[in-house]
C-alpha cells in the first residue's frame, strides 16, 4: 500500500535514534582526540628505521650502532615519489651477523612527499625499514619539519614489536634462522680452516 | 481623511508611479506589488478585513508572482533600448486626464446622492459567505466555470505544445 | 483542580497578567500601543530563541538518527552551539555579487522575515494569548504565507545566478501548488468550527467526552486533513523531503546561494520561523491548540500544551528529514496535483457528510470507509501505473 515504505523507514530511524542512547552499534562515533581507535596490525603511515638495541659495535649512541640499514639504496631507487635520500658512509661496521657492512651517513625521508605505498618495506632485503603508525605529525615548519632525518627515523625493535607484534615476531624469527645458518656455516668454515691449517702445518713439519 | 489614509494613499500612488516609471521590468512588477499592498492596507483601514486579506492573498501571493513569471519567461526582463517614455505621450496624458475626470465626476456626484452614514457596519466573513451562497450564487458559479475553463485551456495549450514538438 | 482555582488561573494566565502589570505603569493613552509593542517584543524574543534551540536539537537529532553524535563541544551537550553559529553569521563578510540587483538582493531576506513574523500574530498560544483576535485570522495567516513566496522569488532573481533562479522558480512552483493543498485542508476545519477566527477554532475543540478531547485530528476527516496539512506544511517550508529548491547536493544552495553572513542567517531564521508558525497553525487547527489532551490534565497551563505540541511537530519534521530521500521536482508536483489535491477535495466532501449524518457511529463508519477506500484505490492506481517510478524523457528519446 502507498505509504508503507515511509512508515517502515520512520520506524527504522526511530529505532536508530533511541538505540543510539543504549547500544554501541547504533552510535559508532569515536570522539577523537579523547578516544582513539587502537591501530590494527596492518596499519601504516610513514616509514621508520629499525635498530637492534643489543647490537652494539663501537661507540656512538645506541640507535646509530644498532641500525639494521646497510645503505644498499634499493629503497631509494624503488621509491615512486623519490622521497628517500641516502648517503653511504665511507667506513664499515659489523652488523648482527658479524659481517662488516656500510651504514647510512644520511637517511632522509620527506614525509610531505611519501605516499605510504610500503614499497620500500617490501624491497628491503635487510628488514631495516618498516612502517610506523604515528600520524599526528603536524608541524608549523612546512619544509624542514617534514623532512625526517636518520635520528628521527630510528626506532628500536621493541617499539616495532609494540606496533606490529605479529610482523615483528616473524621478522625476528627469520633473522634468528639466518643467524643460526650463518653461525653454522661459520663453524664449518672455521673447522675446515683449522683442519687445513693443521694439514699445512703437518706437511710443513 | 486621517493621517493614516494619507500615508497609505501616498504608498499606493508611489508604488503605481514607480511601476510605470522604472526601467527594469522586474522592478516595475515589484513596485506594483507595493501598490497592491497599499490597496490592501486601505481596505483594512476601512475595516473590510476579508477584502484586505483576500487582496494580499490573491494579488500579492498569486497575481504578482504570475506577472513576474510572465516577465521572466518572455524577453521582458531586458531593459528597453528606447527608454520608458513613448513618443505619443501627450495623447496618452490627455486620455488619462479625461478618464480621471470622468471617474472623479462620478465619485463626487455619488457622494451627493448617497446618504452619509455615521457608523459603517462591519461586514463579517459570515455575512460575505452567506451572501455568496445565497444571493450571489449564480455569479459565483459562473466565475467558477470561467476559472475551470481557463485552467482546462491552459492545460490543453501546454499539452498541445508537447505533442507539437513530438 | 477546577478551572476557577486561583493558582491554576494565575499559572495559566501568567503572561497576560504580567503584561497587564507592566502596562499599568503607563498612562492610559499609551496603553494599547505599548501593549501591542510588548507582545510583539515577546514574540520577537521567544521564537528566535526557540529557533536557536531547534537548530541544536535538529543537528543532534539528525546525528543520532544517523548513528553519530551531533555537536557536543560548545557548552554542555553542545547546547551553546547556536551562540557560536550566531557569532559566525554576524561576523562573516557580506558578499553581494557585482552584477546582482543590490536593492532587491537586500530586501529579499527582510521581506521574508517580516512576512513570517506577521504570521505569529494570530496564533493563540494559550488561553487569551493570541496577539490579535481577528475575525478572519486564518485568512490573515495565509495572506502572510503567500508573501513569503514573493521574497523567495526576489532572492533568486536578484542574485543573477542560474542556480539561484532555478531554485527560486522551483521553490515558488512548489509553494504555490502546496498552498492550495494547505488551504483546502484548513477549509474543512473552518467548515466544522464555523469560524475563521483561530481562537474560536481552538475553543470549538476544547471539549471532552469520556476524558478524550474533541480535537479534530481524532475524526476521520480531521486525521486525513492533518496528514495532508502536514505534507503541505513540509513542502511550504521547503523541508525534506521537499527541499529540492535548496538541495545542497543539487543546486549549491538554491535561491540563497549568493547570500552570506547575516542575510543567510536571516533566510535560515525565516525558514525555521515559518516551520514554527505553520506547526503552530497545524496544532491550532487539528491538535486542539492550547487544550490539554486529557480531562485530568487541564490544570497544566495552556501555553505549556501549545508549545509542547509545537515542539512535537518540530521533532516530527526533524524525524522526516532524517528518514526520507528528497523528491524530484516532477515527482513532487505530480504528487501534489494528482494525488493530494483530489484527496483534499474528497476530504471536503467527507467533512460535509460528517456534518449531515448527525451524531453516532454511522458517520464514523461511512467517513472512514470513504477515505480509506479512496486512499487505497488511488495509491494502488499510482503504484500500478508506475507513476512513482523511473522518469520518461521528453527530448532525450
Amino acid at each position: 500500500m502507498l505509504g508503507e515504505g515511509i512508515l517502515k523507514g520512520l520506524t527504522e530511524t526511530a529505532k536508530n535514534f533511541f538505540g543510539s542512547y543504549f547500544s554501541a552499534e547504533r552510535l559508532t562515533t569515536v570522539e577523537y582526540p579523547e578516544q582513539r581507535i587502537a591501530p590494527f596490525e596492518a596499519t601504516r603511515v610513514f616509514p621508520f628505521l629499525v635498530y637492534d638495541a643489543e647490537n652494539r659495535d663501537g661507540g656512538g649512541p645506541e640507535w646509530e650502532a644498532g641500525l639494521r640499514c646497510v645503505a644498499c639504496q634499493i629503497c631509494e631507487k624503488e621509491c615512486p615519489p623519490k622521497c628517500i635520500y641516502i648517503e653511504k658512509s665511507k667506513d664499515k661496521k659489523l652488523d648482527y651477523l658479524g659481517k662488516a657492512q656500510y651504514y647510512p651517513a644520511r637517511f632522509d625521508i620527506d614525509i610531505s612527499v611519501c605516499m605510504s605505498c610500503q614499497i620500500c618495506v617490501e624491497v628491503c632485503p635487510f628488514e631495516a625499514i618498516k612502517m610506523d603508525t604515528k600520524f599526528e605529525l603536524s608541524t608549523t615548519d612546512r619544509f624542514g619539519g617534514l623532512l625526517l632525518d636518520r635520528e628521527q627515523l630510528a626506532k628500536s625493535n621493541e617499539y616495532y614489536h609494540q606496533i606490529h607484534s605479529a610482523e615483528a615476531t616473524a621478522v625476528d624469527a627469520k633473522l634468528a634462522i639466518e643467524k643460526t645458518k650463518f653461525d653454522a656455516k661459520a663453524k664449518v668454515a672455521a673447522a675446515t680452516a683449522i683442519a687445513k691449517a693443521a694439514a699445512v702445518a703437518g706437511e710443513g713439519a | 481623511m486621517s493621517f493614516v489614509f494619507y500615508m497609505l494613499a501616498a504608498l499606493s500612488v508611489t508604488g503605481a508611479l514607480a511601476a510605470v516609471l522604472l526601467k527594469n521590468t522586474v522592478h516595475c512588477a515589484l513596485a506594483l506589488t507595493v501598490a497592491f499592498a497599499g490597496l490592501a492596507l486601505l481596505f483594512l483601514d476601512l475595516d473590510a478585513q476579508f477584502a484586505g486579506f483576500a487582496q494580499i492573498l490573491v494579488y500579492i501571493g498569486a497575481v504578482a508572482i504570475l506577472v513576474v513569471f510572465a516577465i521572466l519567461l518572455t524577453k521582458g526582463s531586458e531593459t528597453p533600448k528606447d527608454g520608458v517614455f513613448s513618443r505619443t505621450w501627450l495623447v496618452g496624458l490627455v486620455i488619462a486626464a479625461g478618464v480621471f475626470a470622468v471617474l472623479g465626476w462620478a465619485v463626487i456626484g455619488s457622494i451627493r446622492v448617497l446618504p452619509q452614514e455615521k457608523a459603517v457596519p462591519t461586514v463579517t466573513v459570515l455575512q460575505i459567505g452567506n451572501a455568496l451562497v445565497g444571493r450571489y450564487v449564480l455569479p459565483l458559479e459562473i466565475v467558477a466555470v470561467l476559472l475551470t475553463a481557463a485552467m482546462v485551456g491552459a492545460v490543453i495549450v501546454a499539452m498541445h505544445e508537447k505533442e507539437g514538438e513530438k | 483542580m477546577t478551572i476557577e482555582n486561583p493558582i491554576f488561573v494565575t499559572s495559566d494566565q501568567i503572561f497576560v497578567l504580567l503584561r497587564h502589570w507592566a502596562l499599568s505603569f503607563l498612562p492610559a493613552a499609551w496603553q494599547t500601543i505599548a501593549g501591542v509593542l510588548l507582545s510583539v517584543a515577546a514574540i520577537v524574543c521567544i521564537f528566535p530563541a526557540l529557533f536557536a534551540l531547534t537548530t541544536v536539537f535538529e543537528r543532534k537529532g539528525l546525528g543520532r538518527i544517523q548513528n553519530r553524535l551531533g555537536p557536543n563541544r560548545v557548552g554542555p551537550f553542545g547546547l551553546l552551539q547556536p551562540i557560536a553559529d550566531g557569532i559566525k553569521s554576524l561576523t562573516k563578510e557580506d558578499i553581494v555579487p557585482l552584477s546582482a540587483d543590490a536593492a532587491v538582493h537586500f530586501l529579499a531576506p527582510v521581506v521574508l522575515v517580516v512576512a513570517v513574523f506577521m504570521g505569529f500574530a494570530v496564533l493563540p498560544m494559550g488561553r487569551n494569548m493570541a496577539l490579535v483576535d481577528m475575525d478572519a485570522g486564518l485568512l490573515f495567516y495565509f495572506a502572510m504565507g503567500t508573501s513569503t513566496e514573493l521574497a523567495v522569488f526576489m532572492a533568486g532573481w536578484s542574485s543573477r545566478n542560474k542556480y539561484s533562479l532555478l531554485g527560486a522558480m522551483r521553490a515558488v512552483a512548489q509553494m504555490i501548488s502546496y498552498e492550495v493543498v494547505l488551504l483546502l485542508s484548513s477549509v474543512t476545519v473552518v467548515m466544522m468550527a464555523g469560524s475563521l477566527s483561530l481562537t474560536k477554532i481552538v475553543e470549538a475543540q476544547n471539549h471532552y467526552s469520556f476524558g478524550f478531547p474533541h480535537w479534530y485530528i481524532f475524526t476521520p476527516w480531521g486525521c486525513a486533513g492533518f496528514v495532508m496539512y502536514a505534507i503541505a506544511a513540509t513542502a511550504e517550508t521547503n523541508r525534506s523531503p521537499f527541499d529540492l529548491p535548496e538541495g545542497e547536493s543539487e543546486l549549491v544552495a538554491g535561491y540563497h546561494t549568493e547570500y552570506s553572513g547575516f542575510k543567510f542567517a536571516l533566510f535560515f531564521l525565516g525558514e525555521y520561523l515559518a516551520m514554527f508558525s505553520i506547526s503552530g497553525l497545524g496544532t491550532t487547527l487539528f491538535l486542539g491548540g492550547w487544550s490539554a489532551p486529557f480531562l485530568f490534565l487541564t490544570w497544566v497551563p495552556s501555553w505549556f500544551w501549545f508549545f509542547s505540541k509545537l515542539m512535537l511537530s518540530i521533532f516530527v519534521f526533524i524525524w522526516l528529514r532524517g528518514t526520507l530521500p528528497r523528491l524530484r521536482q516532477d515527482q513532487l508536483m505530480n504528487f501534489a496535483w494528482k494525488f493530494v489535491l483530489p484527496m483534499c477535495l474528497l476530504n471536503l466532501f467527507v467533512a460535509g457528510i460528517w456534518r449531515f449524518l448527525g451524531d453516532g457511529w454511522l458517520r464514523w463508519m461511512v467517513c472512514s470507509a470513504i477515505l480509506i477506500v479512496a486512499y487505497a484505490g488511488m495509491g494502488w492506481g499510482e503504484m500500478r501505473r508506475g507513476k512513482i517510478g523511473p522518469r520518461s524523457y521528453r527530448y532525450a528519446e
